[in-house]
C-alpha cells in the first residue's frame, strides 16, 4: 500500500531548495548572505547526494558566472542571494538574457538600500528585479507569499526559464524565506526542459527565429560548436552591428515574452468577484492582506485581494479585470511604492488608487492594512 | 597544402567570421596560433573544447575559432568556466583573457580559480594596456609609462601576474613572449596537460595604443625588445636580482601537485551518498 504524504514543518528557504531539486535542478552556485544562505546549506548537502554540484564562489558576480555556465552545458542551475548579492549580479543576469541562457535566481528581498537591515524583511528590489540589469530587456520574476508557493514558484521559474531561454528571479522577502509552515511537499508536477536542437550539427542556426521565438539551445560538448556571447549578435550568435540585425534580435527577446503574457502572468483572487476595494498586493504583505479582507468581510464590507504571483511581467489584464467592480484599490507594499506605480498606470484614473507604504523593518498587519480600508470606505 | 592552411581550415571559422578585429603586428593572432597548434597536437575532438574570454582585444579571441565558444562579461570568464567544466568535467575549458580583465575587474575571479585548483587552462595576453578602449593604464602597465589616462606618467606600482599566480597557489605557471612563439606553443601544451588549475602569461604588445604612446616603435621593434629582454628561468636561477629588473622570465615557474577540485568533489559525492544510505 501507498503511504500517504506526510505533512511536514518546512521554511521558506527550504521550501525553495527542495523545489529547486524536484525542478531538476542539479548546479548551484552562490555566496554567502542573510537572510537566504540556508537554501545554499541544503544544497550544499543534498546536490551531491544525487550527482549534482553545489559550489561557494568568491562573490555573487562569480555565482552568476558560474550558474551561467553550467547551464551552457545543459544542466539546470540556480543562485539564491539578497539584496546587495543582486545588485551585484545584475551584469551577469543581462548577460544570461541577451544570451538567453536558462538560470534561476531567488532574491530574498531584505532591508536596503545597501548593507540595509540584513536580517529585517522588505520590498524594496520590485523595480531592481525588473530594471536592475542595463539595457531595455524583458524579464520574468515570481513571488510566493506562503511556504508551498515558495516550493511551486521555484518550479516554476525553472519551467519558465527552461521554455523562454532567459533568467527568472524568485523573489521572496526574509518573511516568506524564515517562515514556517506546515506543508506536503512533492506532487506532480509539470516540468519543462529546455528544447534541443535535433537537426545534423551544419544546419544548426543557434540564434534563429521562429513562431515561438525561442531556439532550441544546445549543450557546450553535444556536438553543436557554437559562439555564445554578451554582444548584439546574429541568428549564428556572432556579433552583429547591422541595423536590422538588432532589431531583428531585440524584437524577438520581447516577443517571445510578451506573447506568452497570459501563460507567464500568475495571480490569485480571493473574494475580488463583488469586492468594491481591492488590494492588491504580493509576498508576505498579501498574507496580511488576506486576513484583513477576512475582518472587512465579518463587518460587511465588499473587500478583496488580488495577489500578484508574477511581478513581473505586471499583471495588467488581472488589474483590469478588478477594476469592472473596485472603485478603490488599496496597494500595501514594504517600500515607498513600486508595485502601486504599475496599478495606477494601468488605472488610468478609473478607480482611486490609495498607497500603504512601510519601511521600519516590519510586515505589514493586517489591522493597518483593515485600518486603511476603514479609511476609504 | 601548407601546415598552416590545414590548421587554418580545420579549426578557424574562416569562411564565416574574418576579417578579424586585431591591429596589423598584433599579438593576440600570434597566441592564437600557438594555441590551436598546441590543441592539434594534443588532439583533442573540438566538440570537446570550450575557449572562454572576457571582454576587450582578447574578449575577441574565441569567435575566431570552431570550438564551443563563449565571451562572456568582463574579467569573468574564470567564473563562467568554472561553471562549465564542474558540470561537465570531461570538456577541455581554456580560459583567454587580458591583463586588465584577468588582473584588474576580474583579479579576483583570478586569485580564487588559482586557489580552488579547477581543471581549467587560463591563458593571459599581457600587453600592458587597456588596447580596445583606446589604450588606458592597466595594472601591468610600468611605472613611469604614458597611456591616456596617465599622460603625465603612471605612478602605480604593476602586477607581476605569474608571481600573482603562482603566490594564489596555481599548480602550474608558465610565460613566454609572443616573439617566441614557437615555445609559446609548448608552453601552452603543457598548461593543457596539466590537471589542475594552470596559467598561461603571454608577454604581448600594443604598438597601437602602449608603443606609440610611450614611442616604443613599430611592433616588430617591440618584438625584437621582447626577445632581447627574455631571460630562461633556468638561466635567471643564477643572475642577481638588480640584473633581472628589466628582464622578462620565461619558462615554467611553477609545477606541482595539488588536490585537484573535480577529482576532491567526486569524493563529496560518495560521501554524500554514504550519509544518505546510513541515514
Amino acid at each position: 500500500m501507498k503511504k500517504a504524504k506526510k505533512e511536514v514543518l518546512m521554511q521558506g528557504n527550504e521550501a525553495v531548495a527542495e523545489g529547486a531539486l524536484q525542478a531538476g535542478c542539479r548546479f548551484f552556485a552562490g555566496y554567502p548572505i542573510t537572510p537566504a544562505t540556508e537554501i545554499s546549506e541544503i544544497l550544499s548537502i543534498k546536490l551531491p547526494q544525487i550527482d549534482g554540484t553545489f559550489i561557494q564562489m568568491e562573490d555573487e558576480i562569480a555565482s552568476l558566472g558560474a550558474v551561467i555556465g553550467a547551464s551552457l552545458t545543459g544542466v539546470k542551475a540556480m543562485t539564491a542571494t539578497s539584496g546587495p548579492g543582486f545588485s551585484l549580479m545584475q551584469e551577469n543576469l543581462g548577460f544570461a538574457m541577451i544570451a538567453e541562457v536558462p538560470c534561476v535566481v531567488v532574491n530574498v528581498m531584505r532591508g536596503g538600500p545597501s548593507t540595509g537591515l540584513p536580517t529585517f524583511p522588505a520590498q524594496g528590489d520590485v523595480m531592481q528585479a525588473r530594471w536592475g540589469t542595463h539595457g531595455d530587456h524583458p524579464i520574468i520574476v515570481l513571488s510566493a507569499s506562503t511556504v508551498r508557493e515558495c516550493y511551486e514558484m521555484t518550479i516554476q521559474a525553472f519551467n519558465y526559464a527552461e521554455k523562454y531561454r532567459t533568467p527568472v528571479i524568485l523573489l521572496l522577502d526574509e518573511v516568506v524565506a524564515h517562515m514556517r509552515e506546515k506543508i506536503v511537499p512533492g506532487g506532480k508536477f509539470e516540468i519543462i526542459n529546455r528544447l534541443k536542437p535535433t537537426m545534423p550539427p551544419e544546419w544548426y542556426i543557434p540564434y534563429e527565429d521562429s513562431p515561438t521565438g525561442v531556439p532550441p539551445m544546445a549543450d557546450f560538448g553535444g556536438g553543436y560548436r557554437y559562439h555564445v556571447t554578451g554582444l548584439t549578435h546574429d541568428v549564428r550568435g556572432f556579433p552583429t552591428e547591422r541595423p536590422d540585425e538588432i532589431k531583428a534580435f531585440n524584437e524577438r527577446i520581447f516577443r517571445k515574452i510578451s506573447r506568452n503574457m497570459k501563460a507567464v502572468s500568475l495571480v490569485e483572487d480571493y473574494e475580488t468577484e463583488d469586492a468594491e476595494i481591492t488590494i492588491v498586493a504580493y509576498g508576505c504583505v498579501a498574507r496580511s492582506a488576506r486576513r484583513a479582507v477576512k475582518d472587512a468581510r465579518e463587518r460587511g464590507l465588499k473587500v478583496g485581494l488580488l495577489k500578484l504571483i508574477t511581478i513581473w511581467p505586471f499583471a495588467r489584464a488581472a488589474v483590469e479585470r478588478v477594476l469592472k467592480n473596485a472603485r478603490v484599490l488599496i496597494v500595501p507594499e514594504m517600500n515607498m511604492g513600486q508595485i502601486s506605480r504599475e496599478v495606477k498606470r494601468v488605472n488610468q484614473g478609473k478607480a482611486r488608487v490609495v498607497t500603504l507604504n512601510k519601511m521600519d523593518g516590519t510586515i505589514i498587519t493586517p489591522q493597518e492594512i483593515l485600518a486603511r480600508i476603514m479609511e476609504v470606505v | 597544402m601548407t601546415e598552416a592552411t590545414k590548421l587554418i581550415h580545420k579549426y578557424l571559422r574562416h569562411d564565416k567570421k574574418f576579417p578579424h578585429v586585431w591591429c596589423p603586428g598584433c599579438g593576440i593572432g600570434i597566441t592564437l596560433g600557438a594555441l590551436i597548434r598546441a590543441i592539434d597536437r594534443i588532439g583533442c575532438r573540438k566538440d570537446d573544447v570550450v575557449l572562454v574570454s572576457g571582454i576587450g582585444c582578447s574578449g575577441r579571441l574565441p569567435v575566431y575559432v570552431d570550438f564551443n565558444t563563449l565571451h562572456t562579461t568582463h574579467g569573468r570568464a574564470l567564473t563562467f568556466a568554472t561553471g562549465v567544466k564542474l558540470a561537465k568535467p570531461r570538456l577541455n575549458v581554456i580560459v583567454i583573457m587580458g591583463d586588465g580583465d584577468a588582473t584588474a575587474i576580474g583579479g579576483n575571479h583570478f586569485i580564487h580559480a588559482a586557489r580552488r585548483n579547477i581543471n581549467l587552462t587560463a591563458i593571459i595576453i599581457n600587453n600592458n594596456i587597456y588596447g580596445m578602449t583606446g589604450g588606458q593604464y592597466s595594472p601591468t602597465t610600468p611605472y613611469g609609462m604614458k597611456s591616456t589616462t596617465s599622460v603625465y606618467t603612471n605612478i602605480e606600482q604593476a602586477f607581476k601576474i605569474s608571481e600573482l599566480a603562482v603566490t594564489a597557489g596555481a599548480s602550474f605557471v608558465g610565460r613566454s613572449t609572443v616573439y617566441h612563439a614557437l615555445y609559446l606553443d609548448k608552453l601552452i601544451e603543457k598548461a593543457i596537460h596539466k590537471v589542475g588549475f594552470s596559467v598561461v602569461e603571454v608577454i604581448s604588445h600594443c604598438h597601437t595604443q602602449y608603443g606609440r604612446q610611450n614611442e616604443l616603435g613599430s611592433a616588430v621593434d617591440m618584438l625584437k625588445w621582447q626577445r632581447d629582454h627574455s631571460v630562461r628561468v633556468e638561466k635567471a636561477a643564477t643572475m642577481k636580482p638588480e640584473e633581472l629588473d628589466d628582464k622578462i622570465i620565461i619558462g615554467v615557474l611553477v609545477d606541482k601537485e595539488l588536490p585537484v577540485y573535480e577529482e576532491e568533489y567526486a569524493r563529496i559525492r560518495e560521501r554524500a551518498r554514504k550519509a544518505v544510505r546510513s541515514s
